[in-house]
């Protein structure tokens, strides 16, 4: 009904159950960042108002990807990696360094963190590259493809961005998975695996003695977490159980009103959620979220070719990969990598890369009715 | 394994791989519920707890120490406001860094700091880093704050004696409770830091000065700081205390005494309320009231003089001359002597192979009781004592509240000797020598009191044998209440005396002042029955008194009362290594009953005398 109604206007394939997903969670993370950050500033603008302006300009992106044509884009995939690839390298020497970690290109008032683009851009240049002509043999399929993910991670690690380089390794992955790898029992052991991961981690890591993780985590990401000894994990996990089933209200949340949680705002943004809305909120949230990667699925598995489907993947794989990982860094099953929660943590590159992204998965519904019309 | 593969057929493939992450999505999905589901709903409670524990610190609102003045109001301890750091442990970033920062903002030496910082005890307890700071250390502290989370200034109330040295034994001091102190039930009701009394009365009513905490729920953040707090539980102040001390006539007697060593208590007979209680040398409680360094501390207790050492109630010397007070009651009472039978003295009494000597070569010819007191005739002693028997010497003793403490409110008062044969065999485990009895019988051998004692046996029997204990608060005033309450005087028994006795030994005591060993106490205006002492220091005396050396001489004693037809105050003075009664310690009573006598008159009374005192109620500061 709703599809006849926008198709008759022209708005093919403009899923408005996709959209509105999307905004509900948008709008989560601008009620969450408003009420963390009162009486706080990024400059003379609040965050939550400075966060609508990154929504803004991320529909902005949202729309352009969503009305270009996929495989125009797809054709600038190099030349955008390699683009990316030399904002990565300029980063290193004249990036912002905030909390340890040199990430940002400051452009005026603001500030560009060309990891989170990276992601996007990736995508395209794995979908492009499977999509070509038959890649055979596991040179091919396999060492090629992480080839050219290598650059990129390395940069990225090097900022250190751990999180960002987790994101990189996922969608490599999660493409290997789709395409790359034939066999299927390799498939779904690997999925089993990130499936156990939780459990596995608990008896690996908490076996661990407390020194043990500081030096494991100072070597893999050293400008998180400067307090060590779990500070974050457990101020985290404090904050969602005293959530307890209905919440505290909106603000709420001592943990992050008072500033006992830190980073409420960006990483930790599920948490200040979670300990104001309680369990019932957070059901929603994550009720939003599988619906979003529902209806993203959906679209990969109708693409009408394989660029789109692949393109499809690999973003909906991202997506997930960040969810889960977020969520389960701030309920304490993984260790802490800064992962923001898409679409809800604070950050304007992360916005409109993932509303960038989302227009682009859309794409790919729209080409395929365009086709059949 | 990996193997080519075809375009069509991946595509294929990829619907299933597909299907396959819808599978895990949810599976992960459902996981991560279930995370949520075990924090929020299962532990949701703990982490609750945790929480509001994370928000809120309890703080404790120190009450005021109830204030101590004398029997006229004047002020002798209160408090006043000073600076003090803490550290709250939890809020620290980094312990090593907070150290550097504040031993060089204070001046203090880093291993200091670091071991404050370590005392045992909660986190949430904050640490006392330093106390008593100067305004501009506080100010400092104070506008590096927000450099150094968990550094927090307070005013607090400190301790102060106004008078300085006056009355600094019986006053005492207050210091933090000992670890000690901390576990013992009586003190369940403090923490670590608390300032309880450590000596006199502030440490024998300490539970009457201390008063209760109050409580203060502050929200803090996470740097410390505080958000919003709210008051739980007012702070009590504690009772305020009225002594039994006259502050003119305490600091009367300090300065009679001077820089010798030794005591001077006056009571007041009729109630046993202690007038003056000085002991030199004497302490300054506003010091010692103050954390000390252990060297300063060592200092202290090292000084030769003993200078915390409370000679009035802890110092134990022998009788001497003055024991033949209750000797004398004891001869009437027993009807071992007659008012008026004598014994002939000549200088000496031999008992077996040895002569006991009288201090007067010659001696006193024949003496009656009378004649004995006033010229304090050894040798009449000598022989009644012989007659009366050690046993009965004591129970005598005993009576007038020698060998015994008087249970005055003071801490560590020393109860002297009063000798038996089963005394001697307990604690030296060697039976009684007869020859020991006749040195008792003159204050000398094993006998030893304290000049407390002594004052209250020349109380009792300027009282006719009624006694009270002697008493150091008048009144106490219940802050809670508004009320305050009067403590009555508590009688300790009567001496079972015959008032003739009493009539005849009060008689000779007058003629002793008037035309006997003491007429150096001869007072114009009031009339002063006393009793001369010298105390044995060195068994062997050669030469003239000039050519001992100071610490080997006697000490002396006066022990009085006045006025002899009614008292109102009696007085003990001992001066250390000071020769003879007569001539040292005489004099000092005199002067004192003199002034006392001025004070009570019913003449307009001049109330000044005692520089840096002040009568105002310097109270309202805390409870402002």
């Amino acid at each position: 009904m709703i599809d006849r109604l926008t198709e008759r206007r022209g708005l093919d394939g403009f899923d408005i159950r996709y959209v509105g997903l999307m905004l509900a969670i948008l709008a989560i993370g601008v009620l969450s960042i408003y009420s963390v950050t009162q009486g706080q500033q990024s400059g003379n603008t609040p965050y939550y108002l400075k966060q609508l302006m990154w929504i803004g300009l991320g529909a902005a992106a949202f729309l352009i990807m969503w009305a270009a044509d996929y495989h125009d884009l797809a054709r600038f995939a190099y030349p955008a990696y390699a683009f990316i690839l030399l904002m990565l390298v300029f980063v290193l020497f004249e990036g912002r360094t905030s909390k340890g970690a040199q990430r940002w290109i400051a452009m005026g008032p603001f500030s560009f963190q060309p990891s989170e683009f990276a992601k996007l851009i990736l995508v395209l240049v794995l979908a492009h590259y499977y999509s070509k002509a038959p890649r055979v043999g596991w040179l091919q399929r396999v060492i090629v493809p992480g080839l050219l993910v290598l650059p990129g991670l390395l940069l990225i690690l090097k900022q250190p961005d751990l999180g960002s380089g987790l994101s990189f390794v996922a969608v490599y992955a999660a493409m290997l998975l789709m395409v790359g790898v034939r066999s299927q029992a390799i498939g779904f052991i690997l999925l089993f695996g990130i499936m156990l991961f939780p459990f596995a981690w608990e008896g690996v890591w908490g076996s661990l003695h407390d020194y043990q993780r500081q030096r494991i985590m100072a070597f893999v990401d050293p400008g998180y977490d400067p307090g060590g000894k779990g500070y974050h994990a457990l101020q985290s996990k404090i904050a969602i159980g005293s959530g307890e089933l209905l919440g505290k209200g909106l603000y709420g949340g001592t943990q992050s009103q008072l500033k006992f949680l830190p980073e409420g705002h960006t990483d930790f943004v599920f948490a200040v959620f979670a300990e104001e809305w309680g369990f019932l909120g957070v059901m929603v949230l994550l009720g939003l979220f599988v619906g979003l990667i529902w209806l993203s699925l959906e679209i990969a598995s109708k693409a009408k070719d394989q660029l789109g489907a692949l393109l499809a993947a690999g973003i909906v794989a991202m997506l997930c990969f960040c969810v889960v990982v977020n969520i389960g860094m701030t309920a304490g099953m993984f260790p802490i990598v800064g992962i923001p929660l898409p679409l809800v943590s604070y950050g304007g590159s992360a916005t409109i890369m993932t509303m960038a992204s989302l227009g682009l998965l859309l794409n790919v519904k729209r080409k395929r009715l365009s086709l059949f019309y | 394994m990996l193997s080519t593969s075809y375009p069509e057929t991946e595509f294929g493939d990829l619907h299933r791989r597909l299907f396959a992450l819808r599978v895990g999505l949810l599976l992960v999905v459902g996981l991560l519920g279930l995370r949520l589901w075990h924090l929020q709903i299962l532990e949701g409670p703990y982490y609750r707890d945790l929480s509001e524990n994370n928000r809120t610190r309890q703080v404790l609102l120190e009450p005021a120490r109830g204030l101590i003045y004398d029997r006229n109001g004047i002020l002798l301890a209160n408090n006043v406001s000073s600076f003090s750091v803490y550290v709250m442990l939890e809020d620290v970033k980094d312990r090593e860094v907070l150290i550097q920062q504040l031993s060089e903002l204070l001046g203090l030496d880093p291993a200091l700091v670091r071991k404050k910082m370590a005392i045992k005890g909660s986190k949430l307890l904050p640490r006392k880093i330093k106390d008593r700071m100067t305004l501009r250390d506080a100010t400092l502290v104070e506008s590096r704050r927000l450099d150094m989370p968990g550094v927090m200034i307070q005013v607090e109330s400190q301790r102060n004696y106004p008078g300085g040295l006056i009355a600094s034994h019986l006053l005492g001091y207050v210091g933090e409770i000992s670890a000690d102190q901390l576990e013992k039930p009586e003190f369940d009701d403090l923490h670590q830091g608390s300032i309880v009394g450590q000596y006199g009365i502030e440490k024998s009513y300490d539970r009457h000065m201390r008063g209760t905490a109050g409580q203060k729920n502050v929200e803090v953040d996470a740097l410390g700081h505080e958000k919003k707090s709210s008051v739980v539980e007012k702070p009590q102040a504690g009772n305020d205390l009225y002594l039994t001390i006259d502050a003119r006539l305490q600091k009367l007697a300090e300065d009679l005494l001077s820089e010798e060593q030794g005591a001077i208590v006056a009571l007041d007979p009729n109630n046993g309320d202690i007038l003056a209680m000085a002991s030199r040398p004497a302490f300054d409680p506003n010091v010692l009231s103050r954390e000390l360094t252990s060297k300063q501390w060592v200092e202290i207790v090292q000084d030769e003089g003993r200078p915390l050492n409370n000679r009035a109630s802890q110092g134990q010397y022998p009788p001497g001359s003055t024991f033949k007070i209750p000797m004398a009651v004891a001869a009437l009472e027993t009807k071992t002597m007659s008012p008026s039978s004598t014994v002939h003295c000549t200088g000496g009494y031999q008992f077996g192979r040895r002569l006991y000597r009288d201090w007067k070569a010659g001696g006193h010819g024949y003496v009656d009781l009378h004649e004995a007191l006033v010229h304090s005739c050894d040798v009449y002693f000598y022989s009644i004592g012989q007659r009366m028997g050690i046993d009965v010497m004591a129970e005598f003793g005993k009576d007038f509240g020698l060998g015994r403490p008087t249970g005055v409110e003071l801490p560590s008062e020393r109860s002297g000797i009063m000798p038996t044969p089963a005394w001697k065999q307990k604690v030296k485990r060697e039976s009684w020598l007869p020859g020991e009895t006749i040195s008792a019988a003159i204050g000398q051998g094993f006998v030893t009191v304290t000049p407390l004692q002594m004052a209250s046996m020349m109380a009792t029997v300027a009282n006719d044998g009624v006694n009270y204990r002697p008493r150091l608060v008048r009144a106490v005033m219940d802050r809670a209440t508004g009320n305050l309450q009067e403590l009555p005087a508590v009688p300790r028994g009567k001496i079972n005396a015959k008032p003739e006795t009493f009539r005849i030994i009060k008689s000779a005591l007058a003629d002793v002042v008037t035309k006997g060993t003491a007429t150096r106490a001869k007072s114009s205006i009031v009339t002063i029955g006393g009793k001369t002492g010298t105390a044995q220091v060195a068994a062997l005396r050669t030469g003239p008194e000039e050519s001992i050396p100071k610490k080997f001489r006697d000490h002396a004693w006066f022990v009085a009362f006045a006025p002899v037809e009614s008292p109102k105050i009696a007085v003990a003075v001992l001066a250390e290594h000071m020769g003879h009664g007569g001539a040292a310690a005489a004099p000092l009573a005199k002067e004192l009953i003199e002034a006392y006598m001025n004070i009570t008159a019913p003449a307009p009374v001049a109330t000044s005398g005692l520089s840096g005192m002040s009568v105002d109620d310097e109270r309202g500061f805390k409870d402002s």
